[in-house]
């Protein structure tokens, strides 16, 4: 069963219902052995309900997962050994130092001593905590927080760890960290499953499932779900934002106008064609622009532009 | 650098937000460092920080709940610290939770909000109107606010801080959870209404959100540390360029570019590595060579446009820095 090309998690047809809401339904992917594997979608796509089918420690009402040759379903204790799961809200006990949180969870998880020191160093300093271990972790700041759970969930070393949204509410500085931690244990061969709401944050995992409504939309690498999104993203600097959308939005081949900061956003069904009657409309027009040029798509735009074809479709 | 970024112009006339030299201590702790800014009137204004930087300290201040320890505040032209009441009258703030009753209906949301914010009767039933077109809320007057997914609820609430026609909007965290096609409606809404003349304040961590702000301002440990529009910001930031290397040796890749000429900074990004160096062009024809001597291949190198992130996280790391250098 340990074949190296055997992927760690099968999961089949899982799905899950909460009286007439179907959270899961029908989710279907397999994470390979040590990568780091996004489930990525808005709030109510289903990231949570699944990462606790995978922990085991909620059963799916339709469905199969096998993790590392075992039926989860059927024999949730025997996967727990090799897993570590994180949940959104982590029990930390803020009325203990950080110290003693990692303590407590070395003792739940049967961790030996010897291991377990060099362990708990080797986390907090890759955290960047070293200076707060005796720290009540009630008093610590929010990154810290999921920082500490972070730790604690990896007291004990799991083949496969499941976090459940870990960045939400971290600070960029914070998430980065968290971040280096995760390509480290990569680099050990942990197995990584994260789920989160942010789709900028979906460019730094190995493969990803994006959800919407309890299903998968696409599964597959950053860069193969950019190449799916349908026409291409052109960026126009401007101060005149406003004015230069009312020019575009009506133009052939437009869609997707879009204000930013900048200027405007915009899908175009072909770029080399479109690009010249953008700059014309805009010139005939007189608008000034400072550069119009095909920008590299975010996974949100790919999300986005997804969504639309979905609910055009018959 | 910094202090280049910092003096980037924003509007001169008709400035909405002025803050000049604000000071907020709480005992001993500094959380407001001689901090200036200023927003022009239809302006939108990122306010980017950690947590912890300061940001929701400045913003009470600004909303008149809080008194600055030194320094000035004019909001909307007025004194905050003199008339903090009327400064109220001109703002709308929305939070991150926002705080609606979920257990009332759009409508008897919008009514209340319209008595807290004392619009005047005869006015009500028109501002309601006026906030459930802009929300796109038509039809769904009389759903339990409960029932309405996030984007919704986070339209009505802009509705409700708009109810009174502030021309100042306070907005913390507007957008997260939201799904992405929501998101960028309610942008679109922020938009609008700045092209209308409102001056917009919205605090965010998240920097995908401060694209649409035609600038902002990054806070770390109470100070400013950074003013611009988010290309002048990603242009300036760095300090360097970006490349993007993929390569199927990821560890002894970044090993090899830790010392490779050029090369200030590398680090894993999901199946490739962000590279920043000192001249693109120059690394673009290096640094295929310089791995290949050492038995090593990048299967693509190539530039890309930062995101405000990295730039984000850069401009961080170098207050850090200087901080620690002046202790």
């Amino acid at each position: 069963m340990n074949a190296p090309r055997e992927p760690i998690i099968a999961a089949n047809n899982l799905t899950k219902r909460f009286d007439a809401v179907v959270a899961v339904d029908g989710l279907t992917f397999t994470v390979e052995r040590g990568e780091i594997f996004g489930l990525v979608g808005p709030d109510g796509a289903g990231k949570t309900a699944t990462m606790r089918m995978l922990a085991g420690v909620m059963a799916p009402d339709a469905g199969s997962i096998v993790i590392d040759g075992v039926d989860v379903v059927s024999d949730p204790e025997t996967s727990k050994q090799h897993i570590s799961y994180m949940p959104q809200r982590f029990g930390l006990y803020e009325d203990l130092t950080v110290d003693e949180n990692i303590r407590f969870y070395a003792d739940l998880f049967e961790v030996p001593a010897q291991a377990r020191e060099q362990r708990t160093e080797r986390l907090l300093a890759a955290s960047g905590m070293g200076q707060f271990r005796s720290r009540l972790a009630g008093q610590l700041s929010g990154g810290m927080k999921q920082k500490l759970g972070l730790t604690c969930a990896l007291v004990h070393t799991p083949q496969l760890l499941l976090l459940d949204e870990p960045t939400t509410g971290v600070d960029p500085v914070s998430r980065r960290d968290f971040w280096r931690i995760l390509y480290g244990l990569r680099d050990e061969g942990v197995t990584i499953v994260i789920s989160t709401a942010y789709l900028d944050e979906a460019e730094r995992c190995n493969r990803l499932a994006l959800l919407n409504s309890g299903r998968v939309l696409y599964c597959d690498t950053p860069a193969a779900l950019k190449a799916r999104m349908p026409g291409a993203l052109v960026i126009i600097t401007s101060t005149a934002g406003r004015e230069v959308r009312e020019t575009i939005a009506h133009l052939a081949g437009v869609s997707n106008v879009m204000l930013v900061g900048d200027g405007v956003h915009a899908v175009v069904d072909d770029a080399p064609l479109r690009i010249p009657e953008l700059r014309e409309a805009l010139r005939r027009a007189n608008i000034a622009v400072t550069d119009i040029v095909v920008g590299e798509p975010s996974i949100e735009d790919v999300f986005v532009a997804l969504i639309a074809g979905e609910g055009r479709a018959p | 650098m910094t202090s280049a970024l910092t003096s980037a112009a924003g509007p001169q006339s008709g400035d909405q937000i002025i803050v000049e030299d604000l000071v907020k201590r709480f005992g001993g702790f500094v959380a407001v460092d001689h901090v200036s800014f200023r927003v022009g009137r239809g302006e939108i204004m990122g306010f980017l920080g950690p947590n912890g930087a300061g940001k929701s300290t400045i913003i009470r201040i600004l909303c008149g709940l809080l008194r600055p320890s030194g320094g000035r505040v004019l909001v909307a032209g007025i004194d905050v610290a003199n008339d903090p009441e009327r400064v109220r009258e001109r703002i709308g703030y929305m939070s991150q939770k926002f705080s609606l009753y979920r257990d009332l209906t759009v409508e008897e949301n919008l009514k209340f909000f319209g008595g807290i914010y004392g619009v005047p009767r005869s006015d009500l039933a028109e501002r309601m109107r006026f906030a459930i077109d802009m929300a796109g809320l038509g039809g769904r007057e009389k759903a339990l606010v409960a029932t309405l997914a996030g984007g919704w609820q986070q339209r009505l609430a802009l509705g409700c801080a708009v109810l009174h026609r502030p021309p100042i909007l306070f907005l913390d965290e507007p957008t997260s959870g939201v799904e992405p096609t929501s998101r960028r409606r309610f942008w679109d809404l922020i938009h609008t209404l700045a092209a209308d003349g409102v001056t917009v304040l919205v605090s965010t961590h998240y920097m995908d959100e401060a694209e649409y702000c035609h600038r902002a301002a990054l806070i770390n440990q109470g100070r400013l540390i950074a003013v611009g529009s988010p290309e002048e910001l990603k242009r300036s930031a760095l300090g360097g360029e970006l490349l993007l290397l993929e390569s199927a040796s990821l560890g002894p890749v970044l090993a090899a570019l830790q010392q490779a000429p050029g090369v200030l900074d590398c680090s894993v990004f999901g199946n490739a590595l962000h590279v920043l160096v000192d001249d693109a062009a120059q690394a673009l024809q290096a640094l295929p060579a310089f791995l290949e001597q050492r038995g090593l291949q990048p299967v693509r190198l190539q530039r890309i446009r930062p995101s405000l992130e990295d730039a984000f996280v850069q401009l961080i790391a170098v207050d850090m820095a200087k901080r620690r250098a002046a202790a």
